[in-house]
């Protein structure tokens, strides 16, 4: 076993069991930390992968805001950190046999990827991924399509929420 | 390969060759030898870090008109190790109802997040933890760690005051992150680069601060306000928040968190050394008269006085500014700051696109009026600004002129 191998599955256990921690903890403050570690195993999943750029704006974006927002809004939402209900609705065997459903099919999927147990080949010497990633955003043989309409769509966002959050003129 | 020519990989080669001769096997001698690596760099920062102490209080002496600490040693220089001392054998104690985990957890955090920064901290062309491409990405990164230290530090100490100072910290992190970022991607644009070699090398010939000053003035402002530092201290306003988010903190978890700040500061003398001002290199061509200005131990030393430098001016401003009230801080943000660096960031950018093709000391010329331009044209609009404030003002209360 190399060493690639051995950090990528301590950080699948890692993912794996502070996901599970997310949804059984009790304190919703805890719950939400624990999604900072499972977001941040993600992170470290992409580093392996040697793709930095998506490492480092997973911990940007998942961690420094989301995760933030969550916790801000938990912290200010609720008097009492304790969640006291019951923690499954009577319906959940249906949800884990999706999930099961879902899992069997990924793996049944994985192992039919030819070449899917071989460790990756290195990246070629020289190989500037950022810059890669940035081409292939604007380029028009590549994504400058879905990438222009994501940004309308912020905008939309954007507008929206300040015709929402804004006093208005409206007398 | 010798080792005042490049010492690390001297040092690192010679260990990986002892390992392998003792019989370990090649892959596990290299993981080891990068132990040792990430070791020695860690104490390294921390015992930096001691010497800081020493110097923070000096400096602040200085500016205070005072003496500072000069009874422990000659000038005082034993000073922090007493402080140590002090931390060490203090009470440690933890509020009733405080989420004992989250509370112990978050100064680690905290220095943990400042110690992250320099495994990218050039501290010369062949000492440097790693050479990443999206280095300036990573500082931003790590930044959102410190937030997240600073956030469970003030919940879990179950104290309303240290809340408080944390939502301020949040309220300030998040938004001068804005012109941070947008700062940050000046000297990507001028170097074609975002690692901070390839940054560095590329201010050989003329530092960043020349083509962008105004980029190096937003840039300061905002590492100040990421390090919460005064005149942007809410989270720690003595006078309203006792201590802001660490009141409950004593011993040596407060001492984590004051050493991560301090450390966070230099750090960010550090970067700005390295983003505008030519970081270990930038002696304007004069190495190839001076060849031994490459050496990595001059450029070592080189980095380390213009951190330095660069932590004397955070230090400066904190210590002779007041405190700006939080309303002011978010309208200086959102109001001026952002929009200033999204103007700067699209005018460097056609501009360092339209005059590249010129030769060097019209692009040089042509970068620098741009930014003095819109510095003119910026206090122009402030002062319409003002004048509208004032004549808005004297209608509502006209008696007040007499």
């Amino acid at each position: 076993m190399t060493a690639e191998q051995i950090i990528f599955l301590l950080t699948g256990a890692l993912i794996l069991v502070s996901a599970l921690l997310v949804v059984t903890v009790r304190n919703l403050l805890h719950a939400a930390l624990w999604l900072v570690v499972a977001l941040f195993g993600v992170a470290v999943l992409y580093a392996i992968l040697q793709a930095s750029f998506l490492a480092v704006v997973q911990v940007v974006v998942y961690i420094g805001a989301i995760a933030i927002l969550f916790i801000f809004a938990v912290m200010l939402t609720r008097r009492e950190m304790r969640d006291t209900g019951p923690q499954t609705r009577p319906n959940w065997w249906i949800a884990a046999l999706l999930g099961a459903l879902v899992l069997t099919g990924l793996i049944v999927i994985m192992l039919a990827v030819p070449g899917a147990d071989r460790t990756p080949a290195a990246l070629p010497e020289g190989l500037d991924t950022v810059w890669a990633l940035g081409n292939a955003l604007v380029s028009p043989e590549a994504y400058v399509l879905p990438f222009e309409v994501a940004s309308v769509l912020l905008l939309a966002a954007l507008v929206g929420a300040v015709y929402v959050a804004g006093v208005g003129k409206k007398s | 390969m010798n080792f005042w020519n490049d010492p690390i990989n001297f040092i690192a080669n010679w260990l990986t060759g002892l390992l392998t001769g003792w019989g370990l096997a090649a892959g596990l001698a290299t993981v080891l030898v990068y132990l040792v690596g990430i070791t020695v760099l860690i104490v390294f920062a921390m015992l930096l870090d001691i010497g800081l102490v020493w110097v923070e209080r000096k400096v602040v002496a200085r500016f205070q008109d005072r003496l500072g600490p000069n009874r422990v040693g000659p000038f005082g220089l034993i000073q922090p190790f007493a402080d140590i001392i002090k931390l060490v054998i203090k009470e440690d104690i933890t509020p009733a109802n405080a989420d004992k985990v989250i509370y112990n957890i978050a100064p680690v955090l905290a220095a943990t997040s400042v110690i992250a920064l320099w495994a990218i901290l050039p501290l010369s062309s062949r000492i440097f933890g790693v050479d990443l491409n999206v280095a300036l990405l990573y500082l931003v990164a790590t930044g959102a760690l410190g937030t997240l230290a600073i956030i469970m530090g003030g919940w879990a100490s179950n104290n309303k005051y240290a809340l408080l100072g944390a939502f301020r910290m949040v309220a300030n992190m998040v938004s001068y992150e804005i012109p941070m970022v947008v700062t940050l991607l000046i000297p990507t644009i001028l170097a074609d680069s975002m690692s901070v070699i390839g940054i560095t090398e590329a201010q050989r010939g003329l530092w960043f601060a020349v083509l962008s000053p105004l980029g190096a003035v937003i840039f300061l402002i905002s590492a100040i306000a990421e390090l919460g530092r005064s005149p942007f201290d809410l989270t720690e306003a003595e006078s309203e928040l006792t201590a802001g988010f660490n009141v409950e903190y004593s011993g040596m978890k407060f001492g984590w968190f004051y050493a991560s700040e301090l450390l966070h500061a230099f750090t960010f003398g550090g970067f700005a050394a390295v983003l505008f001002f030519g970081g270990y290199g930038g002696f304007f061509g004069l190495e190839k008269a001076l060849p031994w200005l490459t050496n990595p131990f001059i450029e070592a030393a080189v980095f380390i006085a213009k951190a330095m430098l660069g932590y004397w001016v955070i230090m400066w401003l904190k210590y002779s500014m007041p405190r700006v009230r939080i309303d002011h801080m978010l309208a200086f943000n959102w109001k001026f700051l952002v929009p200033l660096s999204l103007v700067l960031l699209a005018v460097t950018a056609t501009l360092h696109k339209i005059l590249i093709v010129l030769p060097g000391w019209q692009y040089a010329l042509g970068m620098f009026f741009s930014n003095v331009v819109i510095v003119a044209a910026t206090i122009e609009v402030l002062r319409d600004y003002g004048r509208k404030q004032r004549k808005a003002a004297e209608e509502l209360a006209p008696q007040a002129q007499l």
